[in-house]
């Protein structure tokens, strides 16, 4: 893409963890039977009205403080007016001239660089309904269930110009808002979705090119496909002298094409007006501060943390940090034991290995940061080999014992006995002296063949470094 | 009302007698005040009633048939809001005013015509045929609640619910001669009232007396949680002695008796004004000088909020649906066109014109500010007067059919209404005489916001010194 600067916006809906809905009490969980989850209010029956969950306000203020936006202290809700059938209204009531917060920021690392990416506004709205067309016959069905579950959305500044730099910001948000407790971030079920605006320009001009809307991105891996394509495609239509149509497009991620959805001029007119059936949101001083104070640790502190005080490396750093319950774990395991690296190394591997094998959370995890912390130990003390310490970690995991009480129960201590190691050493040399004799001539590679009979006769339980050692001076 | 309450525990009259003998008289009923009889419910309603108030109760509601404007959901009987769009509708739940009179022992007796979506003053729109006026079976009764007005006035119910967005109970009150009030916006709960014009809809008692009015009020009024414009406000309930009008400083707007005020009117009202003069009240001319952009404001904000408000009416979930669209846009086209009548889609197609890109800020955004500068009016003269006395109408009843066709003639009859609407202030309506034909006329009575006890206090002390509404057809 050389010769062409990107530029790239991002709408992100982010659908909230609150108990019930935005605007009526029905629950907010999901996977429920079709229309068994819905009330009058969200079915938007004659005569019903909207009463906002104050829960919702609560976490949009979570949010907009957590990325340094302003909190505003009047915001006003709106109707969106379109038709569809999931839209059981006829409009959406959201945000529009007043959203909740505005003007933030967050930092986005890209390539070891650290940039920020503005927030032009945060917004609170309602979800909708879901249509399901049958394949086979000429039906369409709509499930309710889902109306007026509650969105926030989060619409980014023009910052953001390379699709690492798209995919690093949506992670980095991803990660706040999971930190923040307001969303569970899973793309695959929609808690999480992404509209891109994507623009290309000739490199160091400064007025912007046409852009174009990409909706439906919803993996960071289509984020990444669907922005490609579509710089590739808008460069592609510059380089040949045409012009860039401003439209909607949908990605398409089997054919992975982006494909025109409306033009410009077929745009809709959301005839948006100030919703006469709830009154402005006032969110005075007192009720920012109490969340304030209520915010936890983000990511990006979390992080920096790691590596000044633990000094890990930034990569551990920020796999550790890929949740706040695996932190929290990391943090936990360093108070039993002082060894971070040595930690950091073990959930990094082990650890997060067991929990996507058996697809577990953290927070149900059979080791407990104790546990762990007593493995690790046991190793650290030369008690265990490391190959034996991740076969004890194995029965850890099934059993949910502590590594002492596996380690004492086999017998799997490792033998550390010097003057024991020795015996067995000379008498090695003895049965092999074929062997001693060309190890003493110079094959010293042979130390390895006496090191593994070594070992054999100690079922594997002999420290190897003290195996090999006294194996060297038994040699000569 | 009172009078039924009395009748109940003085001479052992029987709810379930007097609901039987309204159902009776209202399946004769050559008006057609109603769309909808609950017979069934009615009765048994009744028959409930009749062992509260054997057990001694005084509640005055107890056992007092009431009827409903078919705008305002009662669960399990069709609310049709007089459209076909609505048909086969059910609503699954009561409105917060419908339970509120079941807790007091109401019975409902069914519901009542009005004109498509309320938007109408002549109970004539709808798909269910136009109600008469009792007095004079060749007129309309007003509207658009209408056939509650009908209802009130023929005898048909001790007192009745209306709807109210740009005078529609206290018109149709005016036309036949009973009290009526609009209450200040946000007093009396929205939820269950179909929505035409959220920021302007209010329910409201309408009655033979002011002290019906009161205790129908008092019993609807309050705040609720299920609607967010609802006013976290303590009400105590209406002293029913009447207010001492001695002292009471009366405004009369040169604005209400201009051009197009039936002389007839203008002359019943400045009786009526006088009358509360004569009782102690002290009259002072005062202006509001932007109340005639009302009716300009009114068209624009109330159709903008329809427009919205009635895009649900689509055919996916409830009410008709066109059975032979070919696909989603022609399912929208079909189910709309021939679910709606022609005033209704009139203001849809204004609504949505006003509201449109580069339309909103000439349109919408001008008539909000011209309202923000209305209320200014009101509350200025408000610190110089602690009522406003007019008439409710320009006119009396008309001809059934002698408006048709021309909407804005129509509309200009809510020149004297629309501005409580537009400011939010309560608005009685009591009768204060009739004109040459020996039609009912109407004074209208505003008050500042939550002031309801001033005017049904000045409505009672009006009623106390004349006998108009008690006048029957």
């Amino acid at each position: 893409m050389s010769g062409y600067d990107v530029v790239i916006g991002l709408e992100v809906h982010a659908q909230l963890l609150t108990r019930s809905k935005a605007f009526c009490p029905c629950s907010t969980k999901t996977g429920l039977p079709p229309n068994t989850n819905t009330c009058p209010v969200c079915m938007g029956l004659p005569g019903t009205l909207p009463v906002l969950n104050e829960r919702m306000v609560d976490f949009g203020i979570r949010l907009g403080l957590a990325t340094g936006c302003t909190i505003e202290e009047r915001s006003v809700f709106a109707r969106k007016n379109y038709f569809y059938p999931d839209l059981p209204k006829g409009y959406q009531i959201t945000q529009h001239v007043s959203p909740l917060c505005r003007d933030g920021s967050i930092d986005v690392e890209v390539n070891g660089e650290t940039r920020p990416v503005r927030i032009m506004r945060i917004h609170l709205e309602e979800d909708a309904g879901k249509t399901v067309h049958d394949e086979t016959g000429p039906l369409s069905f709509v499930d309710y269930n889902r109306s007026g579950v509650p969105l926030l959305e989060i619409v980014s500044m023009p910052d953001i110009t390379s699709t690492d730099m798209a995919v690093a910001y949506l992670r980095e948000l991803r990660l706040i808002l999971m930190y923040l407790g307001i969303c569970d971030g899973n793309m695959e079920e929609g808690s999480l979705r992404c509209d891109a605006n994507v623009s290309v320009k000739p490199a160091g001009t400064a007025e912007y090119g046409t852009r174009t809307e990409i909706k439906n991105v919803n993996s960071f891996r289509n984020v990444q496909k669907a922005l490609e394509y579509e710089i590739r495609r808008q460069t592609d239509i510059l380089e040949s002298g045409g012009r860039v149509e401003q439209e909607t497009r949908l990605w398409n991620a089997s054919q992975g094409r982006t494909l025109s959805m409306r033009s410009k001029e077929e745009s809709h007119d959301y005839r948006y007006f100030p919703e006469p059936d709830l009154l402005p949101v006032r969110v005075d001083e007192a009720w920012t501060a109490s969340v304030r104070d209520s915010l936890p640790e983000l990511p990006a502190s979390v992080r920096r943390r790691f590596r000044e005080v633990y000094g890990l490396p930034a990569y551990d750093a920020s796999v550790l940090t890929g949740s706040r319950d695996l932190a929290a774990y990391f943090e936990a395991c360093v108070e039993h034991l002082d060894a971070p690296k040595d930690m950091s190394n073990w959930i990094m591997t082990e650890v997060l290995r067991v929990l996507s094998e058996e697809n577990l959370s953290i927070a149900a995890f059979p080791v407990s940061p104790a546990m762990l912390a007593g493995l690790i130990a046991l190793v650290r003390q030369g008690a265990i080999s490391g190959t034996m310490a991740k076969e004890v970690f194995g029965m850890m995991v099934t059993t949910g014992r502590t590594a002492d009480e596996i380690v004492s129960e086999q017998g799997m201590a490792q033998v550390s006995d010097e003057g024991r190691l020795r015996e067995i050493a000379v008498s090695l040399v003895e049965a092999h002296p074929d062997e001693a004799k060309r190890y003493r001539e110079g094959k010293t590679g042979l130390l390895g063949f006496f090191v593994g009979k070594l070992m054999a006769a100690t079922n594997g339980q002999a420290n190897p470094r003290l195996a090999s050692r006294v194996m060297k001076e038994t040699l000569g | 009302m009172l009078e039924t309450a009395r009748r109940y525990r003085r001479y052992g009259r029987s709810p379930v007698q007097e609901t039987s003998d309204l159902l009776r008289k209202i399946q004769s009923d050559p008006c057609n005040a109603f769309i909808t009889v609950d017979s069934e419910g009615a009765l048994r309603d009744a028959a409930a009633a009749e062992k509260v108030i054997e057990s001694g109760s005084e509640d005055v509601l107890a056992g007092i048939p009431v009827a409903i404007k078919d705008n305002i959901c009662v669960k399990g009987i069709p609310a049709t809001c007089g459209s076909n769009i609505l048909s086969g509708f059910v609503p699954p739940y009561d409105a917060t005013v419908i339970a509120k009179l079941r807790e007091r022992g109401a019975v409902i007796l069914g519901k009542t015509n009005l004109d498509e979506f309320a938007m109408g003053s002549t109970t004539s729109t709808g798909s269910f045929g136009p109600t008469l006026n009792p007095w004079d079976h060749a007129r309309t009764p007003g509207g658009s609640s209408g056939g509650s007005a009908a209802a009130v006035a023929a005898g048909l119910c001790s007192g009745a619910l209306g709807s109210d967005t740009g005078g529609s109970i206290r018109m149709p009150a005016s036309f036949c001669g009973i009290t009526s009030l609009k209450p200040t916006y946000g007093s009396v709960s929205r939820y269950g009232l179909v929505a035409f014009a959220s920021s302007l809809d209010q329910i409201g008692p309408m009655a033979p007396s002011a002290r019906d009015v009161a205790i129908l009020f008092d019993a609807i009024k309050g705040h609720d949680g299920k609607d967010s414009t609802s006013v976290p406000k303590e009400y105590g309930p209406t002293d029913l002695d009447g207010l001492d009008l001695k002292g009471v400083r009366i405004g009369v707007p040169a604005e209400f008796f201009g051009e197009g005020l039936d002389p007839d009117v203008e002359r019943a009202v400045r009786y009526g004004i006088s009358t509360m003069e004569e009782l102690g009240a002290r009259i002072r001319e005062i202006s509001l000088p932007r109340v005639r952009y009302g009716v300009a404001v009114y068209y624009i904000i109330a159709t903008a909020e329809a427009s919205s408000n009635l895009a649900r009416y689509d055919g996916v979930r409830y009410g008709s649906r066109s059975r032979d669209a070919g696909g989603l846009l022609d399912l929208y086209l079909k189910t709309r066109s021939s679910g709606f009548g022609d005033e209704v889609k009139r203001r849809i197609m204004l609504g949505t014109y006003v509201l449109s890109a580069g339309y909103y800020e000439a349109y919408y955004r001008k008539a909000s500010q011209v309202r923000a500068l209305m209320a200014r009016d009101f509350d200025e003269a408000f610190a110089g007067c602690d009522l406003i006395a007019g008439p409710a109408t320009p006119v009396t009843a008309f001809g059934i059919s002698e408006m048709a066709g021309d909407p804005l003639s129509i509309y200009l009859l809510d020149i004297y209404t629309i501005p409580a609407n537009l400011t939010g202030i309560p608005a009685l309506c009591v009768p204060c005489g009739f004109g040459r034909e020996g039609l009912p006329i109407g004074m209208q009575l505003m008050a500042p916001h939550f002031r309801e006890d001033l005017l049904l206090g000045a409505g009672m002390a009006f009623q106390d010194r004349t006998k108009f509404h008690k006048v029957k057809p």
